[in-house]
């Protein structure tokens, strides 16, 4: 009964090694947008919101699913755009603006 | 079916990977944000397919009402205020993993196996944890609350015993699953512990919080996945998870504080005594008149932005002097110290608002070396983070702290309100200095008035 859950260890403890890996490159420069950007990411857990809210099992799974799903796509929806509008605004200097 | 939806899992996953590897550089990283958008959007419309979905009309309603936010949210935000909307959006992301937890919870049919009950709980946990967190975070940042920290008698005593109480009722959970009143218990225990983890940690130290919020954040996601068995949510949770890791692991050494210090310390507005001792008649007064000229007169000048800057709104008048001394031929750069602003990378944000090239934004360690052959170095709106006892002086709280060497530059221009010491509550020595002209009142009225003498 325990061993998917030991496969989910695996996967997150790796996961956790390749993040460290692709984010220590990030410089300092877009560390906003990088903590805008992976916020919106979070809000992967709409996936789970999604079920939640359209499965139709009991009125208090759906209006939770709801509640979660309104709250994750805010976080998504803003988190994306907000880093789109941020990086738009980096520009290099020997272009005229 | 279900091969092609964990097919598609994976896509999305290696997508939200690429999508942050493009991330380290100003290039590629519009790309990278993109790619992320697409995992996300693949993630969601497999999800959609799933059988398990009947009825779409709460799931139409919800990501409606979500995506009106979201979208206003984004477009109106100043970015001066980007540290509270991403302790907003933290909290939103921490929120829905409980939900979620507490909605999977609710529509368990059949005995509830092992695994998801250890997730739930954890799930539980994290996500409210991080909302209330985040909320208190979101209401210091927007002055709602008072960014002070506010700490009581036995406050550490308080959170350990209701962690203590947390794992009791987890574990009374596990063992009596159908007692739902153990997991509502949970959640009541993991909110108040939110509130008492952030409020009482305030100023400077905020955009530790965020950083490790945002790490919540993403394990809140990851632990949603665990309760699910969805990989894609492990996946991404936990690159975010690493990811807030990071920055406060940043945020804490260019403090030269460490992680416990900040959540368990509850210092700041420490004032050392010798202020006040100190002999003040030493600061002299310049105007903007003296300093135009000598701005003028030099070859090369590296500016050091500190938050003063920002709350005077002075980034456009400030790019507008930039360019005017660009155009004089004098090479201008600026220098920014990773806690220069109210999040990690704040003040680069800011700047490029302002319009200023982020090839001419360096990073402490790519121009330190370069101040002893610079001309002038121009302090707006910074204190701390040229403190020079941070590098000599053994007793002071910053002792230790990496700093920008503009002491090191033959001229320094420090133009600032008062001579108030930094959050650190040190006074600065370099205010004192010979080389040091101090122009004191609103940045952006006197760098207004440097712009007009430079042009005339």
């Amino acid at each position: 009964m325990i061993e998917p859950l030991l496969i989910s260890v695996y996967i997150f403890v790796l996961a956790i090694f390749v993040g460290f890996e692709t984010i220590t490159k990030v410089p300092p420069l877009l560390h906003t947008p990088l903590m805008s950007g992976t916020n919106a990411i979070s809000g992967i857990t709409l996936v789970g919101s999604l079920i939640s809210a359209g499965s139709g099992h009991s009125k208090v799974s759906t209006i939770l699913g709801l509640i979660a799903v309104i709250f994750a796509t805010i976080n998504v929806v803003g988190g994306f755009l907000v880093t789109d509008r941020m990086l738009e605004m980096f520009k290099k200097g020997n272009k005229k603006d | 079916m279900k091969i092609i939806i964990t097919l598609a899992y994976l896509l999305s996953s290696i997508l939200f990977i690429y999508g942050l590897k493009n991330l380290s550089s100003p290039k590629t990283a519009r790309m990278g944000n993109f790619y992320a958008m697409l995992a996300m959007l693949i993630a969601i419309v497999v999800t959609l397919l799933d059988k398990k979905i009947v009825d779409f009309t709460f799931i139409i309603a919800g990501l409606v009402i979500g995506s009106a936010i979201g979208v206003i949210a984004a477009k109106k935000v100043h970015m001066t205020a980007m540290p509270q909307m991403v302790a907003m959006f933290n909290g939103l992301g921490g929120g829905a993993s409980a939900f979620v937890a507490l909605a999977v919870y609710y529509r368990m049919t059949a005995e509830p196996q092992l695994n998801i009950i250890i997730s739930v709980v954890i799930s539980l946990f994290i996500g409210a944890l991080t909302l209330t967190g985040s909320l208190v975070a979101y209401g210091k940042l927007q002055g709602l609350l008072k960014s002070a920290p506010v700490i009581f008698k036995m406050h550490q005593t308080l959170n350990l015993l209701l962690f203590t109480s947390f794992v009791i009722m987890g574990i009374f959970f596990t063992i009596n699953p159908n007692n739902s009143s153990s997991l509502l218990a949970i959640l009541a225990i993991a909110s108040v512990l939110g509130v008492l983890f952030v409020i009482p940690i305030g100023g400077a130290n905020m955009p530790v919080v965020i950083s490790l919020l945002n790490s919540c954040s993403g394990l809140a996601a990851a632990s949603t996945g665990f309760v699910l068995s969805n990989n894609v949510l492990i996946i991404s949770g936990a690159l975010v998870g690493a990811s807030g890791l990071i920055l406060t692991r940043i945020m804490c050494k260019a403090m030269n504080r460490s992680l416990a210090d900040v959540i368990f310390g509850a210092i700041g507005g420490v004032v050392s005594e010798d202020i006040g001792k100190k002999d003040k008649q030493r600061v002299i007064k310049y105007a903007e008149e003296d300093a135009s000229m000598i701005l003028e007169s030099a070859q090369s000048i590296i500016i050091i932005p500190g938050y003063g800057l920002a709350v005077a709104q002075a980034q456009f008048a400030l790019y507008e002097m930039a360019k005017t001394l660009i155009e004089k031929g004098i090479s201008v750069r600026y220098a920014i110290h990773p806690v220069a602003g109210r999040m990690p990378g704040h003040m680069n944000v800011l700047l490029a608002e302002a319009n200023v090239p982020y090839d001419l934004l360096f990073d402490l360690g790519d121009i330190n070396a370069d101040f002893q052959n610079t001309d002038v170095a121009l302090v707006v709106g910074a204190n701390d983070v040229v403190n020079p006892a941070a590098r000599v002086d053994k007793n002071s709280p910053l002792y230790g702290m990496p700093i920008l060497n503009a002491d090191k530059a033959k001229t320094v221009i420090i133009c600032k309100r008062s001579l108030s010491p930094g959050f650190s509550g040190v006074d600065n020595e370099l205010f004192y200095s010979k080389k040091t002209m101090m122009i004191f009142g609103d940045a952006k009225d006197s760098i207004n008035t440097m712009v007009k003498l430079l042009k005339a």
